[in-house]
């Protein structure tokens, strides 16, 4: 069957068999791999993808279901060369390790902080419980999700890691200071 | 800028430079083993034993071989060279090293439950999966050995017609019944811990084609690329014609450490000459990938009146699974550890792992170091209140220190800095937290470890890297390096910036292809930024000296005292010489722009079969300290985490950030590890095939944890740093432990610490939650 709907603000017109999930259609039939498939079975937070601004698994939505609809992943939120600011807060931080998690944990954060969910950690925590990470231990990405609430979020982050100016002065998160031992 | 020899604390070592990958992982570009998509590719599955032990009476394939679409059903019988054997040092009932062995697919019997059986390959992921559920398999079910306590008997069903054990190692130093008898206080206790799954987010996945000359070429998320040759075994192929490539992985943690879909992927593009992709559903990766071992360990510890150790006698019985994999080897780390960070003159270990119809077990973060230290700290949390002295204080007198040797037999080459890092931890920790309300109780604990990095030394590991100039000054290493999220990549960009002066934004690192780039080993044991940081920084040295020669013409000065900055070569305030006109200048005189270097790790006296074998096993190891803060409900047993500190001597933190994103995520599993996560068997059939029943920690449940990095400036890696990617898993198991007896003096000693087992405990009897 046909499904027309927006794909990070393009119009869409995919032909898929009507069993298949949202996951499968942007992977498989819209080229879309920055969805990742983790569980499939609506654990991970992994594929979670915003559809009409609210994150959802799309292991667990059928295709069809989002006729109509403007879905949103992670690839489109670069703003032209510049990395979106909470992308920007989430590498200069440190809060993406392999990086599997993140597209969804992303997309996640951003509807939290829109939707006002973010006020301080624990509800950010509280918000990011249906995204399992297992690199990161969440610290690093709550403390990138506040960065971006409170606006302290790099601006103007290139999106191209050739243009990166790397600045020595990020390294090391404030709340963990090493501690010196001369030898 | 520094001179010809580069210090640590320069321009971008030590610095929390932003990933290169991160940048393109956060906008969702990375391109994951199951992302590669390739013209006319087939779709592969496995069909997996229903049964933990049986005899397949029959596999017909033929109704699955009828459906559209169908392309291959392959059996055992198919497979080109279907046993794979594994190499198990120990020592074994055997002399010398057992051979064990493994099937790519269940030949005759099946011994786990999930076990592959058969391979299908078709032109849809439909019609592959309505071939795999037409398969039908007649089995004849067998006992299944599911009790490593018993797996021993005499009487016991035999998983492999070798017997049940599976490798052994044993040693006395000393004289331990003098010892104890010496001692003022014994403490004897018996410590469980469970199965674990590396529950990495990205599940098993790969794609292969047949390429020119024949080359079967795979890429597929491992930690391994060396694993070609193993597919070359198995396709009966030389292992030039094999060749791996592994994009940047979404976890490793030691599970794809052993292959996985790689010698499936194989055959279907050996066999059927078509590309082919194969992706495991979650399902299948925590139901048929290998464990973390069970592990019960008996502890006797004596000491003197002054808390020193005078005995140990340790027991350690660990839960192999099926086949052999890396279980001799993960005990062997764990009767290296098993005394921990101290000192003691009189210790016997016997440790054995034995054959089970589980999951195979094998490498997971920690490797056999780390179940041990629920052990070794419990009995020394145990012998302070026996004594009356304090946690720590009792742990400073008995701290091994550089000089000492381990009780199997390797001395300590660098220095220990467990004082230093319980000053730093506890001072961090300040005042103990208070309660919540009155049915709640808190505590504190800590924990101390050691755990090695690098491989066994008589692996004779080494590491190879290129690094090489382009004609624009830009800057290329090659190496074939599995990135599996810890910034093993951009960690290798930093140390070449450093000795080369190109900015990190200028240099690209083509990593993970085992037939295009440098072999460089496995990331796995702690071991890849110690051996491949080491071969980047040889590499970049040797090149810089090279170049800083043809400079030191051109500048007319010393070659000592040419400079390597950003834009090319100097001497201090005078001309600078962009790399453009350098490199020119060099191949007027033959001097290349490229350098390949390896490092060799260090050598010792090979492992014997026999009991007096003592020597080195690991180049060094790294050691922590570690607090935690709990919140125990005294009616529900919900134990909640306030406050984690993790303190690890890392030599020279090269990336402080990736430093402490190695120590948090480390911590996170551990903690997982000690609260939540275990895999379930009934009967060899595993109850926990989803992230709804196999629980990781989510954000909520993890406390904010702060790292605490010393930087000793000793270690064996590029630049002195020691390797962090195993060593913080260890300690949270047992710091919880003692956090929650601090808090309402229970002593529980079988993980992971649920709400029923501590309820079970403060009310005084057994913990009745069911079964693992």
């Amino acid at each position: 069957m046909k499904v027309e709907f927006t794909l990070n603000g393009a119009a869409q017109r995919v032909e898929v068999p009507p069993h298949w999930t949202l996951l499968r259609m942007l992977r498989d039939a819209a080229g879309r791999t920055d969805a990742k498939h983790g569980c499939g079975e609506g654990v991970c937070g992994a594929c979670a993808v915003l559809v009409d601004g609210v994150a959802v698994n799309s292991c667990s939505v059928l295709a069809p279901q989002v006729a109509g609809a403007s879905v949103e992943t992670v690839g489109g939120l670069t703003e032209g060369d510049k990395l979106h600011p909470l992308q920007a807060a989430m590498v200069s931080r440190g809060a993406v390790q392999c990086g599997f998690c993140t597209p969804g944990m992303v997309l996640s954060a951003l509807e939290a902080v829109r939707i006002g969910a973010a006020g301080d950690d624990a509800e950010i925590r509280h918000n990011l419980a249906g995204n399992l990470c297992r690199c990161t231990g969440y610290g690093k990405i709550v403390a990138a999700v506040a960065e971006y609430r409170d606006g302290r979020a790099p601006e103007d982050f290139p999106a191209e890691a050739g243009e990166h100016e790397h600045r020595p002065e990020g390294g090391g998160s404030a709340a963990s200071p090493g501690v010196g031992v001369g030898h | 800028m520094s001179g010809v020899e580069v210090k640590a604390g320069g321009r971008v070592i030590g610095a929390g430079i932003a990933r290169h990958d991160a940048i393109e992982k956060v906008q969702g570009r990375t391109s994951y083993a199951a992302d590669h998509a390739l013209p006319r590719m087939l779709h592969a599955m496995l069909k997996r034993s229903d049964y933990a032990h049986a005899r397949l009476v029959s596999v017909d394939t033929s109704a699955a071989e009828a459906i559209e679409g169908v392309v291959a059903v392959y059996t055992a019988a198919d497979v080109p060279q279907n046993t794979v054997w594994v190499d198990v040092p120990g020592q074994t009932l055997e002399v010398g090293a057992l051979k064990a062995r493994s099937n790519v697919l269940a030949d005759e019997v099946v011994r786990y439950h999930g076990e592959p059986v058969a391979l299908v390959a078709a032109e849809t992921e439909d019609a592959a999966l309505a071939a795999r559920d037409a398969i039908v398999i007649d089995y004849e079910p067998l006992p299944v050995v599911d009790d490593p306590e018993h797996a021993l008997d005499a009487d016991a069903p035999q998983v492999h017609e070798s017997g049940n054990l599976l490798a052994e190692w044993e040693l006395e130093e000393g004289d331990v019944e003098a010892g104890f008898a010496s001692a003022s206080a014994i403490v004897a206790e018996e410590y469980r811990t469970q199965f674990i799954d590396h529950a990495y987010l990205e599940p098993e996945a790969g794609v292969a084609w047949r390429d020119t000359d024949g080359v079967i070429t795979i890429r597929a998320a491992t930690q391994v690329v060396e694993h070609f040759r193993d597919v070359a075994r198995i396709l009966e192929l030389p292992d030039n014609k094999v060749r791996l490539i592994t994009p940047y992985v979404g976890g490793g943690f030691g599970g794809k450490e052993d292959m996985t879909v790689e010698p499936y992927l194989g055959i279907v593009a050996a066999l059927t000459g078509r590309p082919v992709r194969m992706v495991w559903s979650r399902q299948e990766s925590l139901t048929a990938r290998q464990n973390r071992h069970a592990v019960r360990m008996r502890y006797r510890t004596g000491a003197d009146a002054e808390g020193r150790l005078v005995a140990m006698d340790i027991d350690i019985l660990s839960d192999g699974g099926a086949y052999a994999l890396l279980s001799a080897l993960v005990l062997l780390y764990s009767t290296t550890c098993a005394a921990g960070p101290y000192r003691c003159p009189n210790v016997k270990i016997r440790a054995r792992t034995v054959y089970t119809n589980h999951t195979p077990c094998s490498a997971m973060r920690g490797f056999g170091g780390m179940q041990v230290v629920l052990g070794y700290e419990g009995q020394m949390d145990r012998l302070a209140r026996e004594l009356g002295i304090d946690a720590l204080e009792i742990r400073r007198r008995n701290f091994v220190e550089r000089g000492d040797t381990l009780p199997i037999g390797q001395e300590l080459e660098t220095v220990v800095e467990l004082p230093a890092l319980i000053d730093a931890v506890s001072e961090r920790a300040g005042e103990p937290p208070q309660p919540d309300g009155p049915r709640r109780a808190v505590g504190r604990g800590y924990a101390c470890n050691l755990q090695s990095y690098g491989r066994c030394i008589w692996l004779n590991d080494w590491s190879s890297a290129w690094v090489g100039f382009e004609l624009d000054g830009t800057l290329v290493i090659r190496i074939a390096v599995p990135d599996i999220g810890g910034g093993q990549a951009s960690s290798l960009i930093q140390i070449a910036s450093e000795v080369l002066g190109v900015p990190p934004q200028r240099i690209t690192i083509h990593i993970g292809d085992s037939a295009l780039n440098p072999l460089t080993g496995t990331t796995t044991a702690t071991r890849q930024l110690y051996m491949s940081g080491n071969a980047v920084l040889k590499a970049a040295r040797e090149l810089r000296a090279a170049l800083a020669g043809v400079a030191a013409g051109l500048l007319e000065v010393d070659a000592e005292r040419v400079e390597f900055g950003p834009g090319g070569v100097g001497e201090g305030g005078g001309r600078t010489l962009p790399f453009e006109e350098l490199l020119a200048a060099a191949a007027s005189v033959d001097v290349p722009w490229h350098v390949l270097a390896t490092h060799h790790a260090p050598k010792g006296v090979p492992w014997q079969a026999d009991e007096s074998w003592r020597g080195r096993v690991f180049p060094d190891f790294t050691y922590g300290c570690h607090a935690v803060d709990v919140e125990v409900d005294l009616d529900t047993g919900q134990v909640r985490l306030l406050r984690y500190i993790a303190g690890h001597d890392v030599g020279q933190a090269i990336n402080p950030t990736s430093v402490e994103g190695q120590i948090e995520g480390a911590v996170a599993m551990g903690l997982g590890y000690a609260l939540s996560e275990r895999v379930v068997f009934e009967e060899g059939q595993n109850l926990t095939a989803t992230f709804a029943q196999y629980l990781i920690p989510t954000a909520v449940e993890m406390p904010a944890i702060e790292s605490v990095v010393l930087e000793s400036g000793e270690g064996m890696g590029p630049f002195n740093a020691r390797g962090i990617g195993e060593p913080p898993i260890g300690p949270p198991a047992p710091a919880v432990a003692a956090a929650i007896h601090d808090a309402c003096g229970i002593e529980l000693t079988e993980l992971p610490f649920t709400p029923e087992r501590v309820v079970g405990a403060l009310r005084g009897g057994e913990a009745g939650d069911g079964p693992g």
